[in-house]
């Protein structure tokens, strides 16, 4: 399993670049390393409600929210989404937050 | 990349059919990396098991989907497939191509990828199989900015649109589907690349009930062309079928000898609706009581013609059996006009009321066509702002737990058991 090395951090990962450990080896630095790699110049408090929101959802429910779940919670639309994340909720932020990779037919 | 033996895929060489081995032994010459897909292959074949691992989430940035990550679980023996991502390009209406377009795309795969393509998806994409990570964007750039193309849909989304080549060399197709299918891909590009659906969603379309691209069980809306007025009918080339002058079925059947022509054996008794008859050598057609199977006009197409006043049906909820059960399509919508002139308005108002509902009350992965039985056929037709009528159903409900809104039954669902106690004593 490739390790990813980050501001001293050490982070057991998958090909896909997704926290193997999930949320319990998220931290600070892990959302400096994901907003290298998915695009995202500055990270705002706009990103940070999205990241939260999964995070809170995924605790009580232990899956990821559907997308129009994520844009009800957070009142920004699939495309303010994509403006924060380029990837997208699931590759983008989900990886962010130290949510499981998506699976399905995707 | 070193070759490896592949004893069971060369038995795969031989024999008429375009072998698939050949083809990949033929593109290793110009790029090693393919012995290793032959490598894996043939290790699958051995250990009867797939060798790919679960899942993958790779992608380009703005696009939810599109491109289909995939990881070898045996990258040291195979490195040259260690990453074999799957790449989905939007392919043209009917798949209809210039040499000069196709030796571009291909000079580009094979700059950034295998080589190896899938010519198309099930779906209709042309599929590229077989990249690295750090190939995507590369590869997505020059697609866009040298070609024009795009990506196709992947995840939960409205994927890729198809349709059968229609009028462009079709006499019996009812609307232009190629037109449709191109303009409702335009104008539905921001659902088919960013998944924002319970789960995906298909569009196909069909010229007519032939349905030469699956629509009825292959797409969530599916559009199939019909015709409204009267089959138009060549009497003296019906005359022509009958003195054996032209071959029946476009001669489709003269692989072997089924003796002459007889329009009543092949047509008439086979009408689903018993709705022709001779009349001393001219064919009639009760119209009203045809339903536009197409059998008549597929045996005698130089003699029979659809109708002038053409349109389409619309069907809704195909799938595959996960989870509930296959379904096809059930009728929705038995007739409307598909035009290009009201740039289809009325069938993206269809679309975007199932949407609506749909992403509103849909489960988690639930197909429309679940979300359909889930609800009800009456549910459903009410949500679509529709009128029940007979052609929804091939036959009345059996059973009988019917619901009744509270509105449609006197005196309402409030009673009193004091009230019913008065004149009925335990």
């Amino acid at each position: 399993m490739p390790t990813i090395e980050h501001n001293g951090n050490s982070y057991n990962c998958d090909e896909d670049g997704f926290l193997l450990n999930g949320m319990d080896d998220m931290n600070d630095d892990w959302i400096d390393y994901v907003k290298g790699v998915e695009g995202i110049a500055e990270l705002t408090d706009e990103h940070h409600k999205v990241i939260d929101a999964l995070r809170e959802y995924y605790k009580k429910n232990g899956i990821a929210p559907m997308v129009r779940i994520l844009s009800k919670t957070t009142g920004f639309p699939l495309k303010r989404i994509y403006e924060l994340f380029p990837s997208g909720p699931g590759k983008g932020a989900c990886k962010m937050a130290g949510l499981p990779k998506p699976t399905g037919c995707v | 990349m070193a070759k490896h033996d592949t004893p069971l895929l060369d038995e795969l060489e031989k024999g008429p059919w375009p072998s698939f081995v050949t083809d990949i032994k033929r593109q290793a010459e110009k790029n090693p990396d393919c012995w290793d897909i032959l490598g894996q292959v043939e290790l699958s074949y051995k250990d009867k098991i797939t060798h790919w691992k679960h899942g993958g989430i790779v992608g380009v940035f703005g696009y939810g989907g599109g491109i289909v990550g995939r990881y070898s679980d045996v990258p040291a023996q195979f490195p040259g497939v260690e990453h074999f991502h799957t790449v989905r390009v939007n392919q043209p209406a009917s798949k209809y191509y210039s040499t000069e377009n196709l030796r571009a795309l291909m000079a580009l795969w094979d700059k950034h990828g295998s080589g190896m393509t899938n010519m198309h998806g099930s779906t209709g994409d042309i599929i590229l199989l077989g990249c690295r990570t750090e190939a995507l964007e590369p590869f997505f750039y020059d697609l866009t900015h040298e070609m024009g193309q795009d990506l196709g849909g992947s995840g939960s989304n409205l994927r890729t649109p198809a349709n059968c080549l229609g009028q462009s060399r079709c006499e019996w197709a009812c609307y232009d589907t190629e037109e449709a299918c191109h303009h409702l891909t335009m104008h539905y590009q921001d659902e088919i690349h960013r998944p924002a659906f319970p789960y995906k969603f298909k569009f196909k379309f069909s010229g007519c009930a032939n349905d030469c691209v699956a629509a009825l069980a292959r797409s969530d809306f599916a559009v199939i062309g019909t015709w409204r007025d009267n089959i138009r009918i060549d009497q003296a080339a019906v005359k022509e079928y009958i003195a054996g002058n032209i071959a029946s079925n476009g001669g489709a059947h003269s692989g072997k000898d089924w003796g002459a022509f007889d329009i009543q054996k092949e047509v008439i008794n086979l009408c689903p609706t018993e709705c022709m008859w001779m009349e001393g050598d001219e064919l009639k057609i009760d119209d009203s009581e045809c339903t536009r199977c197409m059998h008549c006009i597929n045996v005698m197409p130089r003699a029979l013609r659809p109708g002038a006043e053409q349109g389409a049906s619309i069907c809704m909820g195909a799938k595959a059996p996960i989870l509930d059960g296959a379904q096809f399509a059930t009728l929705i919508i038995p007739f409307i006009k598909v035009s290009a002139d009201n740039e289809f308005e009325n069938v993206i108002e269809i679309i975007e009321n199932v949407w609506d509902w749909w992403m509103e009350v849909g489960k988690n992965r639930e197909r429309v066509g679940e979300t359909m039985q889930r609800v009800g056929l009456p549910t459903f037709i009410k949500v679509m702002g529709l009128d029940p009528i007979p052609q929804h159903v091939k036959e009345p409900r059996s059973n009988p737990y019917v619901f009744w809104d509270e509105e449609e039954v006197e005196g309402g669902f409030e009673r009193d058991v004091d009230e019913f106690r008065a004149r009925h004593a335990a």
